[in-house]
């Protein structure tokens, strides 16, 4: 007897050995109520199950996490799941393995893992806007759209009543922004429009909303020998607007990235294009009435509006991990990618869901009825089958070639250089950054 | 009797230095000369497809009218914290020699900037000129008309980082300059006041070159606190903006290698950099301490 119990204490921690569970090392670049959220989302898959634990990492900022992420991965010591910027995508790409086992890669695409966890995945089932973007030539998806996100204009209700405007007409048209900005100047508001990330705003989703291209080779998609086009007649043509509004006092420049929302919110500016994902901090802050409406296009241009092309991030996977990571990765993607999570995180953070399923859910949960305006981001993204030129982007170095646009538009608003001249030349630099991405990973 | 300390071993030297010579090859050698390799390499961010390309880096940063604009940047701003910060640090200096009532309270207040951390030191100055909420360009502002953003305007950022250096800066050199001062005979200086000497007289005729060499020290590390330590304070004050109006040598090698994730091109920056600051070095040893008075 003493034995046997002898035995069955020896073998205790042995089985529970074999019941180990597998971490998996989650990078992300999610602050505040999101960064919570993002640890909520992993605390209930770890709840539903026992055999993988899913462990949120914030690594700072999402230029901080990439360049944490490439000195581990060339330490050996990279995590199981990276939350990359959209900009990073084509540095990501092309370390990818392409399966033809040509060139080592350090990134292991998402359909190989989903299909190693074997867990169902239908790429159609995802909102074609915002896979595409993340899909290679075959048609295969090499990450899982995280937290995307699009333009759209916010505008003040009670200052639009104070300047005589109807405060229930959104303006359409750049025309119409012209005008609504002249009578909210003179009806005394410190200031009628600002943007937030005015490259990505103001060149990249401006190109795709007038179907007109970026840069060639389909924006860079179809290879890496793509060249910027985006000093074209109707891109100078905005920016010289945008200038002389920036002369007469109409618009006021805010910062690169998201500073411009606080002058919005703070009711210093009375109209805004920024991100979809502002929503959730607007509406905290805002003490008036708010609206939501489609991206303002040109009128002159035909076939306008076409799409917008998302912003954010994605999650992407890293190579040289152990399968039973892989199958805990596999679950965690078709956890993300449930209905209903889905639903509640484009609910709550103002981030596009990136099923259909999600969306049609949301609707039928009679969301966007008592919410107006949060499915704008939606519609403007799924109404038309985009094209050639309103895929998305996919450049190499585009972190610096996004520095040199907002380096250049800055001369533009401080008075130094004029449209023509400061688009011309960020084409130019951004081009010298293209070829030495070309060159460096051929 | 010997007055030499003598080590009778023949390895107990060697042993007891040896941990600094490992922390100096592990931590100062070996990073260096991987740079000098990677100066030589063109590579992908994640290092998988490396090629040897010899001084094509080089010979595109030469070729890069950014990297000569950012050369001008660090020159303009390195003359500019040198000057005002051994300038500045001087003139308090050598008040605080002369004050009597509360001179530890001022030495104290004068050295306390340098136990701030540097990219504390840019965040600080950072919010006083914030064009929106800082004190100071409110009181611009309002006190004197004038409009302060340096989001936008490449000057005042420029200006901006300079303050911030140069402040952190004068209590090191305060340090210095007042030690010197005090290891000035006070002999001299009566003798000169006999003799009908002004102070402006004592000052250039006595005190200033029996200061020089810890001027000339003090010229030498300025110089090296400019090029190199500025690094946190562009960081957390400007990013190296607007339009590059404050990107210093150090800090594009930051941006580039790091953001830009150009290895190859920011490892042939920190070479020129290493030197240009040698060779400044250098020719500060050759023709400056000529006129060093020891």
């Amino acid at each position: 007897m003493k034995l046997r119990r002898l035995f069955l204490l020896l073998a205790l921690p042995l089985a529970a050995q074999a019941q180990a569970v597998t971490d998996i090392q989650f990078w992300h670049s999610m602050t505040g109520a999101l960064g919570d959220r993002v640890s909520n989302l992993a605390e209930r898959f770890n709840k539903s199950q026992k055999d993988y634990r899913v462990v949120p990492v914030f690594k700072g900022n999402y230029d901080e996490s990439m360049a944490a992420m490439i000195a581990a991965t060339r330490a050996g010591n990279a995590p199981d799941i990276i939350q990359v910027f959209e900009v990073g995508t084509a540095t990501m790409m092309a370390a990818t393995d392409d399966g033809s086992g040509k060139k080592k890669s350090v990134v292991k695409p998402v359909y190989e893992v989903m299909a190693m966890g074997g867990e169902k995945f239908d790429p159609k089932s995802y909102v074609p806007a915002v896979s595409s973007y993340y899909t290679d030539s075959k048609g295969r998806m090499l990450s899982l759209p995280f937290n995307s996100s699009t333009p759209v204009f916010y505008y003040n209700k009670d200052a639009f009543k104070k300047a005589g405007l109807d405060p229930n007409k959104a303006p359409k048209t750049w025309d119409e922004v012209g005008i609504d900005a002249a009578k909210l100047k003179a009806s005394g508001a410190a200031c009628a429009f600002t943007t937030g990330w005015q490259s990505w705003v103001q060149l990249e989703n401006f190109s795709a909303w007038h179907n007109v291209p970026f840069a060639t080779r389909g924006n860079g998609f179809d290879g890496m020998d793509a060249k910027l086009v985006f000093n074209g007649p109707l891109q100078v043509k905005q920016i010289a607007m945008l200038a002389d509004w920036h002369k007469k006092g109409w618009f006021t420049y805010g910062g690169r990235k998201n500073e411009p929302e606080a002058k919005f919110f703070s009711g210093e500016c009375a109209m805004l294009t920024s991100s979809s994902a502002a929503y959730g901090n607007i509406a905290q802050n805002a003490k008036f009435a708010f609206v939501v409406s489609p991206l303002p296009y040109r009128a002159e241009v035909k076939g306008a509006p076409q799409n917008t092309i998302i912003g954010g991030a994605s999650l992407w996977v890293m190579a040289g991990k152990k399968p039973a990571e892989y199958k805990g990765i596999a679950k965690f993607f078709t956890f993300l990618s449930r209905p209903e999570i889905q639903a509640e995180w484009h609910q709550q953070t103002g981030y596009l869901p990136i099923t259909k399923a999600a969306y049609e859910l949301t609707k039928k949960q009679g969301f966007y009825k008592t919410h107006p305006g949060t499915d704008v981001s939606v519609l403007q993204m799924t109404e038309k089958t985009p094209t050639a030129n309103s895929r998305g982007i996919r450049l190499g170095n585009f972190v610096q070639i996004r520095d040199v646009i907002d380096e250049e538009l800055e001369a533009v608003w401080s008075g130094k250089k004029t449209a023509k001249q400061a688009l011309d030349d960020a084409v130019a630099r951004g081009n010298e950054l293209l070829r030495r991405f070309q060159m460096a990973n051929r | 009797m010997e007055k030499r300390v003598r080590f009778r071993s023949r390895w107990l030297p060697y042993l007891l230095v040896a941990p600094q010579i490992a922390v100096t090859l592990l931590f100062f050698i070996w990073p260096a000369g991987q740079a000098l390799w990677q100066s030589l390499l063109m590579q992908d961010a994640f290092g998988t497809n490396v090629q040897f390309v010899g001084l094509e880096n080089f010979r595109d940063l030469f070729r890069d009218p950014l990297y000569l604009h950012s050369l001008q940047v660090t020159l303009l701003f390195s003359a500019l914290v040198a000057v005002l910060g051994l300038g500045i640090a001087l003139v308090l200096a050598v008040m605080a020699d002369r004050v009597r009532i509360g001179a530890g309270l001022y030495k104290t207040l004068l050295i306390w900037p340098y136990a701030v951390a540097p990219a504390l030191a840019g965040v600080l100055w950072l919010f006083m000129f914030n064009p929106d909420i800082g004190i100071v360009a409110y009181a611009l502002q309002h006190g004197f008309g004038y409009h302060w953003d340096h989001l936008l305007n490449g000057g005042q950022a420029l200006l901006l980082i300079v303050f911030a250096a140069v402040w952190k800066q004068v209590s090191y050199n305060f340090l210095f300059f007042l030690a010197g001062l005090q290891s000035i005979p006070k002999s001299l200086l009566e003798a000169a006041a006999i003799d009908g000497a002004g102070p402006v007289r004592r000052f250039f005729g006595i005190t200033l070159p029996l200061l020089s060499p810890t001027l000339f020290f003090l010229l030498v590390v300025n110089m090296v606190y400019a090029f190199f330590d500025t690094f946190a304070i562009v960081d957390a004050a400007t990013q190296g903006g607007p339009s590059q109006a404050t990107e210093t040598l150090v800090y594009k090698v930051f941006e580039d290698g790091f953001r830009g994730l150009d290895l190859g091109g920011s490892a042939a920056q920190s070479v020129v950099l290493m030197a240009l600051v040698i060779a400044l070095t250098v020719l500060q040893f050759k023709y400056v301490e000529r006129r060093v008075q020891y």
